[in-house]
């Protein structure tokens, strides 16, 4: 139990821990790192700080982060393990942290299965953990929320994209943090009817991802007034009896269109359609130009200083599935903040509530959707090295919050607590 | 804007050190210097026409500016080149470079001008400049993406904001110990103090809200929160703030919502919103407060408004993305 008094006390004396003093270097000469000089001790005892643990679940074999793929750069898959980016989530909390006497930490369980990290996040609920990161792929994620439902705990999804997550298979403990299919093929048909590249044509792949995303396309098509010319299958294979379907050349000729769709998530064979397409026309989706939840290269809202700070902490660019774990966090601590709390219901109400904003750096603040728990974002359209729009593009409109043209919408969700 | 000691002597002393000769004493002529993000120059206008006197290409993307007490000199920080360009005014050429810590972002002088108080975008610090010296003196570690700095008018007090940890940190001058943090909205951008040196206002801008700090007790006594015509509060992001030498009237810059406000600092009241241009972040009166500028960061000009009727009388393109506005005054 927090005590109030904690929060009461907004003077805290940090002269101790916060500040140093060095002896003047003189610049003209070399740079030697300043000296650090003594400091005077803090005046009042600070209040022993409460301890606000949250949960971090992975599983240790998870194909989608090959590190073949990950070495590749493929858009679409992750570029390393998104826990990697809770370090730089805690060490901006510290700072806070500091402040309102709560002491945030992060515990990593690595599971064989999903039974292990059942059995760890039980564990947890017991010391009176609240709030868990989950970095699953769907099904097992729904195992988990449906294994947790009567304790007092909240999953953010960070990393699994799946529509029905948000739609038909909800959990009311599951907040969503990565963007979903539809939010990702909102912003990308937003673009191309922006353009007037309305006709395309979609290259899907045999996985299910591949399906689900053609879903969101053809029906980000109607919304957006953009037309699907003809959905074809590809195989990523080399056997010439297939060629119809591996050859880019043939697989896009003997049609008239605007942009290529590639819908693959695996991504390795929509890597190589940019210019083997039959007509010259740009590609999309999962090669050429990608709808993603962040980008390296962002620059605008003190995006820099987040990539900079989360390249030297994890030695490697900063993709989608690290900004939803960062995001995640700072949800949270935000939520601590701003509820004066570290108990579950009272941080919960204000994670779910209306005056949640979180700065995700892009722009917009984000908050949780009523409807479904996605959090509401704008989606960076890139390329290999820059982002070239933001999503959701100026002239599409909402009645209450633009960030909703992207995803599916309060009239239309298929999901119910 | 706070007076200003001046100290003719202290300042000749300072600018001999420097190895310049003393530059002849510019009295306000009133030129408008715009730093220009991305074209990496200032823009100087001459305020009788507006007319574009000179672009004076700085260090790699300068943005806040301060001049010295006697106005002889105007300091840029230039945050891709970590360094502070020194330009003179009379010639309006740089003259000299103080180097600063990683990405320095605002700062702000000490009352008698010898020291330089710079937040370390990158470095998650403030730094202290010895300015005749040019040699860091001190270093204050903040939360991340520290921006905001002002000193109090004795000098003996330093606040910076930290964007990412919501918060304003008191600093003590003379010990460069960090003394108190006040948190207050989402992502805290600038600063103004009240001539009295009673209230110090705060922008926070992703809560579309100004916080107004009690100084004697570190509280936040108000929350102002605007919403100008055709826009939702989610697009309001104030940022930059002016306020008039009798401490009467506040301006706000609201960011992405194009506008300015018009604040009664001793009511608290919005009088008005004036449209400006896109993302509008700088704003500086003139000398005689008739006549405001706003830096709109998106549009790449300046917004001109006549403060009496508070209409915007012409935009003027400068370069790629405007940051800060100061006027020679």
């Amino acid at each position: 139990m927090i005590r109030e008094n904690i929060f009461a006390i907004s003077r805290v004396l940090l002269a101790g821990s916060l500040a140093l003093g060095s002896a003047p270097p003189s610049l003209a000469q070399e740079n030697t790192p300043p000296a650090t000089v003594p400091q005077p001790a803090q005046k009042e005892p600070a209040a022993p700080a409460v301890k606000m643990l949250m949960g971090y679940v992975e599983l240790a074999d998870d194909p989608r982060y090959d590190e073949d793929r990950a070495e590749a750069e493929i858009p679409v898959r992750p570029l390393g393990r998104p826990f990697d980016a809770t370090a730089v989530g805690i060490s901006d909390a510290e700072q806070i942290g500091k402040v309102i006497g709560v002491d945030f930490a992060i515990e990593r369980k690595s599971g064989q299965n999903i039974e292990e990290l059942i059995a760890a996040t039980q564990a947890w609920s017991e010391q009176g953990v609240g709030f868990i990161l989950a970095d699953l792929p769907a099904p097992q994620l729904l195992e988990l929320a449906d294994a947790l439902i009567d304790r007092d705990m909240m999953i953010f999804n960070v990393a699994a994209p799946e529509d029905a997550l948000r739609g038909e298979s909800c959990r009311e403990n599951v907040i969503h943090v990565t963007p979903s299919y539809t939010m990702l093929a909102d912003a990308l048909v937003q673009y191309l009817a922006f353009r007037n590249w309305r006709k395309i044509l979609v290259l899907q792949g045999p996985l299910e991802g591949d399906a689900q995303m053609v879903a969101a396309v053809e029906r980000a098509a109607q919304r957006f007034g953009a037309q699907i010319v003809e959905v074809r299958p590809f195989q990523l294979t080399n056997d010439p009896r297939q060629r119809e379907q591996s050859n880019v050349a043939l697989v896009t000729s003997d049609a008239d269109y605007d942009v290529v769709f590639v819908a693959d998530t695996d991504g390795e064979f929509a890597r190589y359609v940019p210019y083997a397409t039959q007509l010259p026309r740009p590609v999309v989706g999962a090669a050429g130009l990608v709808p993603s939840a962040w980008h390296w290269s962002w620059e605008r809202h003190g995006a820099p200083q987040l990539n900079s700070r989360f390249e030297k902490a994890a030695g490697r660019r900063m993709a989608g599935e690290d900004w939803a774990a960062w995001t995640a966090i700072k949800a949270v601590v935000q939520s601590v903040l701003r509820s004066k709390s570290t108990d579950f219901q009272p941080v919960k109400d204000y994670l779910l509530g209306e005056r949640l904003t979180i700065d995700g750096f892009k722009g917009n603040p984000l908050s949780v959707r009523s409807w479904d728990h996605q959090i509401r974002q704008p989606i960076l359209l890139t390329v290999g090295n820059a982002v070239i729009a933001r999503a959701p593009l100026e002239g599409f409109l909402h009645q209450t919050n633009e960030l909703d043209t992207l995803g599916v919408d309060e009239p239309e969700t298929a999901c119910q607590f | 804007m706070i007076s200003k000691i001046r100290r003719y002597g202290c300042v000749a002393l300072l600018l001999t050190t420097f190895g310049l000769t003393v530059p002849a004493f510019s009295a306000g002529t009133g030129l408008v210097f715009v730093s220009n993000e991305k074209t990496h120059n200032i823009t100087v206008l001459d305020p009788k026409d507006y007319s574009i006197v000179k672009w004076i290409e700085t260090s790699r993307r300068p943005r806040d500016m301060r001049f010295n007490n006697d106005n002889t000199l105007l300091y840029v920080a230039c945050g891709d080149d970590d360094v502070i360009d020194v330009i003179d005014v009379a010639t309006l050429e740089v003259v000299d470079h103080i180097p600063t810590g990683p990405s320095p972002e605002v700062f702000y002088f000490s009352p008698d001008d010898s020291l330089i108080y710079v937040s370390n975008e990158e470095n998650s610090s403030l730094q202290i400049i010895d300015v005749a010296e040019k040699v860091i003196v001190g270093e204050i570690s903040t939360g991340a993406e520290p921006e905001g700095v002002v000193v109090s008018d004795d000098g003996k007090t330093v606040y910076v904001t930290s964007e990412v940890a919501d918060m304003v940190h008191v600093i003590d001058a003379e010990t460069q110990t960090l003394t108190d943090n006040i948190i207050v909205g989402t992502r805290p951008r600038r600063f103004v103090l009240t001539p009295d040196g009673q209230e110090l206002w705060v922008s926070d801008e992703l809560s579309g809200e100004v916080s107004i700090i009690d100084r004697a007790t570190n509280q936040v006594t108000h929350t102002l929160q605007f919403l100008p015509p055709g826009f939702r509060q989610v697009d309001v992001t104030p940022v930059g703030m002016e306020i008039t030498k009798d401490g009467s009237t506040v301006y706000v810059t609201l960011g992405r919502a194009n506008h300015i406000a018009s604040v009664d600092a001793a009511s608290k009241e919005i009088k008005e919103y004036v449209l400006v241009g896109s993302r509008a972040w700088g704003v500086a009166l003139s000398p005689d407060e008739n006549t405001m500028y706003v830096t709109n960061g998106l549009s790449d000009d300046v917004s001109i408004i006549d403060v009496p009727s508070m209409k915007v009388t012409q935009s003027i393109p400068v370069g790629r993305v405007p940051h800060t506005v100061r006027i020679d005054d």
